[in-house]
């Protein structure tokens, strides 16, 4: 049975999006607002953004967050497929729980903990703290991400085109490459876009983990609120709630025009004799 | 190449008249032998010690219900599985340490298993490419076996972009393109619907026929094997119980298993009384006569014996013959299916076992002059009834 919009229902969804959306819509507003005060209104003006980008602290660390990500997510998209497929491929071998476990810990593991013991270790082995140990320290606790992202495309996985692979004469090695990688890419790309904006948004290892010349881009946000939020940070969020929207519409439209173009062909395949 | 392999078989058979029957010569040798062949899986026994010899050219069908170990045999032709104990030679030589992707064999896989992200041209070049032929020559091959499967309007689609039929023909194409010493064949024809399954059988069996390779096909579906084989192992528990030709099978089961699992039979139940010549009296209690068999092996008086009756060779009257204390079954109709060019009965005897009769409906009749509660008698030719021992 269908419902049309009662009272009650759009009452619901109207204060459902209110209490997700407010805040952003807040501080979106108050970006271009022309006071320094936050809190006051004093007209329309984009500033701020000019401002934005003279700042060479806020832009460093913007610089910084984005090198971080791009290296973290692509050596913990690697090493996470590599789990992901060792975990639906090997079978049941000896210690499978535990290392299924010792996967998954990290995605539930408080943050807290997982920087200060990465922090350990790295005074332990005295490595300077700075861009590579953030880079590290984003590897290890996005992986995971990655290898459940992956490992769930895999076990819908057919194994027999990799059979039909090997049986037309392609050996396993040129058979991962030319058949499993392709059919999965999707699974890898989306874990990939996770640990990035994971990456991208991580406040509480980086505190940990980084040094000096390595601050990122959340933790100059929040150094910098401590002092009082200024328009100019407004700014900064409102790009970046900007990027990942349109990332996160794009994406879907795009999945969903392949969708319906894959369904209809189908559908054409089917009804021809 | 069609035209060599139909004159060499319309020459072999005007000129001799003789059957090919490459399993029945000596002198010929087998293209694959599986020898005492086993596979364990943990406790589990999938494939007892078979032996099997299969020959250059053959259709040759391994059929069997689901989980008698006919598919796990394919998959130690491919490679896929490795035997726990037993050989398999492929023209002589020990396929043991050799992997799938070195084997000159190629499979067509139950679920077709194309490539999603290549479309039909690029699926079919796949294995060529693999080889490192050079690219005219793969470009030469694959339009070939694309004409031969009649894909040609479709050689840029993806596979999704294609109905079961055309999918089934992509996979065919894939693995015949390599011309390979053998091809084995999965269930080939499972997810069709029964028109286009019975029109590809025949296709298969062109395609074979004009190929020249030696065709090795799993399944369950025992007309299909009837129609395409030349040879059917019908497989048990992963034991082989019969290995014929499809009318051997039919006509001269070895057991009540094979008889019951190819096509429609009666079993009797009986013990032999005596021999008269070169044929057995058996006394069946079940029948309710004496069942005077076609001449068969000599047996002992007393031993408990299955007569085998095919419907179809059952003779369906109101008169009584002549003779009712042997060969002849009395029951009522308990059940009748018309057809059209069949009707089927279904006759309760006086023990209470039920028989099926089928009758080829030769003239035009709409009043049926047998119907339901008739008193009739059921006779039959003595080389019908075959005697099974176990």
């Amino acid at each position: 049975m269908r419902q049309g919009l009662t009272w009650f229902n759009s009452a619901s969804l109207i204060l459902g999006f209110l209490f997700l959306y407010l805040p952003i819509a807040l501080l979106v507003i108050y970006s271009f607002n022309e006071s320094r005060l936050v809190t006051v209104w004093a007209g329309f003006s984009t500033k701020w953004y000019s401002e934005m980008w003279n700042n060479e602290g806020l832009m460093n660390a913007a610089w910084v967050t984005f090198k971080v990500a791009f290296v973290a997510s692509t050596f913990a998209t690697v090493l996470g497929t590599l789990a992901g497929l060792i975990m639906t491929r090997f079978g049941p071998f000896r210690g499978r729980t535990l290392f299924s476990g010792m996967i998954y810990a990290p995605l539930v593991m408080p943050e807290v903990i997982t920087g200060l013991s990465l922090l350990l270790m790295f005074v332990a082995i005295s490595l300077d703290r700075g861009f590579v140990t953030v880079t590290i320290a984003h590897i290890t606790f996005s992986m995971c991400y990655v290898a459940v992202v992956v490992q769930s495309r895999l076990i819908t996985f057919d194994r027999s085109i990799e059979e039909a692979a090997m049986d037309l004469g392609c050996t396993p090695g040129r058979t991962f490459l030319q058949i499993t990688l392709p059919v999965i890419a999707p699974a890898v790309v989306a874990g990939w876009l996770l640990s990035f904006t994971l990456s991208l948004d991580d406040l509480v290892i980086a505190s940990f983990t980084t040094g000096p010349g390595a601050t990122t881009l959340p933790m100059k946000i929040y150094s910098q609120v401590r002092l009082g939020v200024t328009p100019e940070i407004n700014a900064v969020c409102t790009i970046l709630v900007g990027l990942v929207a349109t990332g996160v519409l794009v994406a879907s439209l795009v999945t969903r025009r392949q969708e319906m173009q894959r369904e209809r062909e189908e559908r054409a395949a089917q009804a021809a004799p | 190449m069609s035209d060599s392999g139909t004159a060499e078989r319309n020459s072999s058979t005007s000129a001799a008249r003789k059957r090919w029957e490459p399993w029945n010569d000596p002198n010929e040798r087998p293209h694959v032998q599986i020898a005492n062949v086993t596979k364990r899986f943990g406790d589990f026994v999938a494939v007892d010690n078979i032996s099997l010899d299969i020959y250059q050219r053959e259709f040759f069908s391994l059929l069997g219900p689901s989980g008698c170990g006919k598919t796990t045999l394919l998959r130690m032709l491919a490679g896929f599985e490795l035997p726990s104990d037993g050989q398999i030679l492929l023209e002589g030589e020990d396929m043991s340490g050799v992997p799938p992707y070195q084997r000159p064999v190629n499979m067509m896989f139950q679920s077709y298993a194309l490539f999603p992200h290549m479309n039909v041209e690029t699926n079919i070049a796949f294995g060529l490419k693999q080889d490192g032929v050079p690219k005219p020559e793969i470009e030469r091959r694959v339009a070939e076996v694309i004409d031969m499967v009649q894909l040609n309007a479709f050689a840029r689609r993806k596979p999704h972009q294609l109905s079961g039929g055309q999918r089934q023909r992509v996979a065919l194409a894939r693995s015949l393109v390599k011309k390979p010493k053998m091809l084995l064949l999965d269930e080939p024809l499972g997810a069709l619907d029964k028109n286009l399954r019975t029109q590809t059988q025949f296709e298969l069996m062109n395609i074979q026929e004009e190929t020249g390779i030696t065709f090795v096909i799993v399944t369950h579906d025992q007309e299909e094997a009837m129609t395409v084989s030349s040879r059917i192992a019908v497989m048990d528990h992963g034991k082989i119980v019969q290995v014929s030709t499809p009318a051997e099978l039919y006509e001269y089961p070895n057991s009540r298993y094979v008889a019951d699992f190819i096509g429609e039979v009666n079993i009797l139940e009986g013990r032999v009384a005596e021999r008269e010549g070169d044929h057995l009296l058996v006394q069946s209690s079940e029948a309710g006569c004496t069942i005077k068999t076609g001449p068969s092996a000599d047996e002992p008086a007393g031993r408990q014996v299955w007569i085998a009756i095919r419907p179809e060779k059952l003779n369906i009257a109101l008169q009584a013959p002549p003779e009712t204390g042997v060969n002849c079954l009395s029951g009522e109709v308990w059940d009748i299916g018309y057809l059209g060019n069949l009707s089927i009965y279904h006759v309760k005897l006086d023990s209470g076992k039920m028989v099926t009769a089928t009758q080829a409906n030769m003239a035009r009749l709409i009043e049926r002059p047998i119907t339901w509660e008739d008193r009739v008698y059921l006779t039959w030719a003595p080389d019908a009834a075959v005697v099974l021992l176990n």
